[in-house]
């Protein structure tokens, strides 16, 4: 079975059905690229993944972890599933009072208790290994957009996630930045991990995707 | 009858007690009277008729204290109640020089007589006419037969009005002499021997004289009338409100949290109780609450003056507080809370360490506005015998008959309070801009 196995999945808001009946896979070492038109239901999907959303039908299983139709479990209800996912927002989401490295620390010393000496350690590493090491102690606000997200990647990727989210992160990003972005992740996938991505970024789409699902109206084409 | 003496017409204009002396100054009336006392002092500044009364300052105490409690000399230590920037406050002041008696001060003459029922003083010291016609109302209590004090009601007159206060005192006299004036007095039972000897004094006296020298106990103190015999009570008076103003914000403070956690994170019923807490708290005069907290709640919890004055501010501005805390909470973006969930946060550390914190920056310089605000409304206080720096400033006026220096004195002080804090507040508000 797939690392990321989605089954199924039905997502209705407001009474209208976002997504109508979704079937995905994502195995590890394997970037997959949602593409679609807003409103297509692409982020929709990757935020049920992150259990974020209550959906109303199908099925969702991430490693060990298992999600099923109905209201959102409580966050003590989700510890398999958080420990297996990483999300990396369309707008960062960083921290606003944090430094990055506090930023990145923060939930391998508080959710994974680690020492903060190990926490720093690896927070070095990770800003080092995306190249934003010599913004180490600046504030999400002194942050340009794609040293912001290359830290918001490395806050989703402190505590080792098997599977990585990534919602339209070409958004704020300069043709370059986009191409390295590329890399980026085909590194993650090659270090192991799933990567499964939303975008409209056909250019990115190509040069970073093993596999391009495209959607319509919730559902896949 | 005075007026009918000199031909006019009279007509009524209410001001409060302690506000008659400037008030006829600046001739928003031509004459002031209602138990107005003939002080050495007053005389100095104003034109005062002849005295028309004779009062006794008299010593009111509840049944089972007869014995115990006879003469101001046996309240040594204890709480005694009267009107503020009166003849009977300065004796108790006085008293409190000499035996640590503790004077409590209040803006009328229903509340110290019900306070000392209910246990919250245990002696007033008023005027006999005031007593006696509470005794009537309230009942309950004992007038002791020694006074503590005698002194005269006079007619007050803007310093200019020497003439017009000629006239008043030879129709006074014309009344005393023609026993029209005894006769209207007994009609209101207030008449007794002690008046027929000052009429006989005052009819008997030349027109030139004015006072007549007070017959048994003790005469009436004189209040410090210069400016540097008021500053230490200024600034003791000063540090109460500062008591006041930090103790009620820390309860704003903690119980704000609460309201605004409550409101932010609670289920639907929790929500609509509190705020329609903080809508009542809001929506009606923090006087009427401090009425009802001290007053209205005393046969429930008899809560001193001081705690009712903090505890009711502290309620007060806990909605305040609780308003600007929800809106921080809620200006913490909502993506962050969600990154902080797909990290593996409990709600309870996603608030203590990604919306606490910032939350508490967005409420900084809001909160430091707020407490210059408290510490302002703290002279609300005084409504409920809390002797506060506007309350002290006031007695003071009353005492020199002059609201000039008292009032920059006052002013002076609150702003050295206030001032340091408004800086600090803007500084906070660039802080937050810059970052």
């Amino acid at each position: 079975m797939a690392d990321l196995a989605v089954r199924g999945l039905v997502v209705e808001r407001a009474g209208r059905q976002m997504v109508r009946g979704v079937d995905l896979d994502v195995a590890r070492g394997e970037v997959c690229v949602l593409m679609g038109e807003s409103g297509a239901g692409k982020t929709t999907i990757l935020r049920v993944v992150a259990a974020l959303e209550p959906f109303a039908a199908g099925i969702v299983t991430a490693g060990e972890a298992r999600l099923a139709p109905g209201p959102l479990p409580p966050q003590s209800q989700l510890r398999a599933l958080r420990s297996t996912v990483g999300m990396v927002f369309q707008s960062h989401a960083l921290f606003e009072h944090l430094s990055a490295t506090d930023n990145v620390t923060l939930a391998t010393t508080h959710v994974l208790g680690w020492e903060p000496s190990r926490s720093a350690a690896r927070a070095a590493e990770l800003l080092e290994q995306l190249g934003v090491a010599h913004r180490a102690d600046a504030r999400p606000g002194q942050l340009s957009g794609g040293e912001a997200q290359r830290v918001a990647i490395a806050r989703a990727l402190a505590p080792d996630p098997m599977l990585l989210l990534m919602d339209e992160p070409t958004a704020a990003l300069d043709p370059a930045r986009r191409t390295a972005l590329a890399t980026t992740v085909r590194d993650l996938a090659g270090a192991g991990r799933a990567v499964l991505i939303s975008t409209h970024d056909e250019e990115f789409a190509r040069a970073a995707a093993d596999r391009v699902v495209r959607l319509v109206n919730g559902v896949i084409a | 009858m005075i007026a009918t003496g000199l031909g006019r017409e009279p007509r009524f204009v209410q001001v409060q007690w302690s506000s008659i002396e400037p008030s006829v100054e600046r001739g928003d009336f031509d004459m002031g009277l209602s138990g107005v006392e003939d002080r050495p002092e007053l005389r100095a500044r104003r034109a005062l008729s002849v005295p028309y009364y004779e009062f006794r300052e008299v010593l009111a105490v509840r049944k089972a204290d007869t014995a115990r409690f006879r003469t101001l000399a046996d309240l040594a230590g204890r709480r005694v109640g009267t009107l503020g920037a009166t003849l009977a406050y300065q004796m108790l002041l006085d008293e409190q020089q000499r035996t640590g008696l503790v004077p409590v001060s209040y803006e009328n003459d229903n509340h110290p007589y019900s306070d000392m029922l209910a246990g919250r003083v245990d002696a007033v010291l008023l005027d006999h006419i005031v007593a006696e016609r509470s005794l009537r109302r309230v009942g309950g209590f004992v007038i002791q037969p020694v006074p503590a004090a005698t002194s005269h009601y006079v007619v007050m007159f803007a310093r200019r009005d020497t003439l017009l206060r000629d006239s008043v005192d030879a129709v006074l006299r014309a009344r005393m002499a023609d026993g029209s004036l005894e006769a209207a007095y007994r009609r209101w039972n207030i008449w007794d021997e002690g008046q027929r000897s000052l009429f006989a004094q005052v009819v008997g006296a030349d027109s030139a004289s004015r006072t007549v020298p007070v017959v048994g106990g003790a005469s009436a103190p004189q209040g410090p009338t210069t400016v540097g015999s008021y500053v230490p009570a200024l600034l003791q008076a000063a540090a109460i409100t500062l008591v006041i103003s930090v103790a009620s914000m820390l309860i704003a403070i903690g119980l704000g949290i609460a309201i605004a956690a409550g409101r932010v994170y609670g289920g639907a019923v929790w929500r609509s109780a509190l705020a329609v807490y903080v809508e009542v708290m809001r929506g009606t005069p923090i006087l009427l609450q401090l009425f009802v907290i001290y007053y209205g709640l005393a046969e429930v919890v008899r809560l001193p003056a001081l705690a009712a004055a903090i505890i009711g501010l502290g309620l007060n501005y806990a909605a305040y507080e609780s308003e600007i805390y929800r809106g921080a909470l809620q200006a913490v973006p909502r993506l962050q809370l969600e990154a902080a969930r797909t990290l593996g946060f409990s709600e309870w550390q996603a608030f203590r360490l990604v919306r606490g914190p910032q939350a508490v920056r967005f409420a900084l310089a809001p909160m430091t506005n707020d407490f210059v605000a408290l510490l302002k409304d703290s002279s609300l206080v005084s409504v409920i015998t809390v002797v506060e720096l506007t309350k002290q400033t006031a007695i003071y006026a009353a005492n020199i008959g002059s609201w000039l220096v008292p009032g920059i004195l006052c002013a002076v002080v609150y702003l050295a309070m206030s001032l340091p804090l408004s800086r600090l507040a803007r500084r906070l508000e660039r802080r937050l801009e810059v970052r």
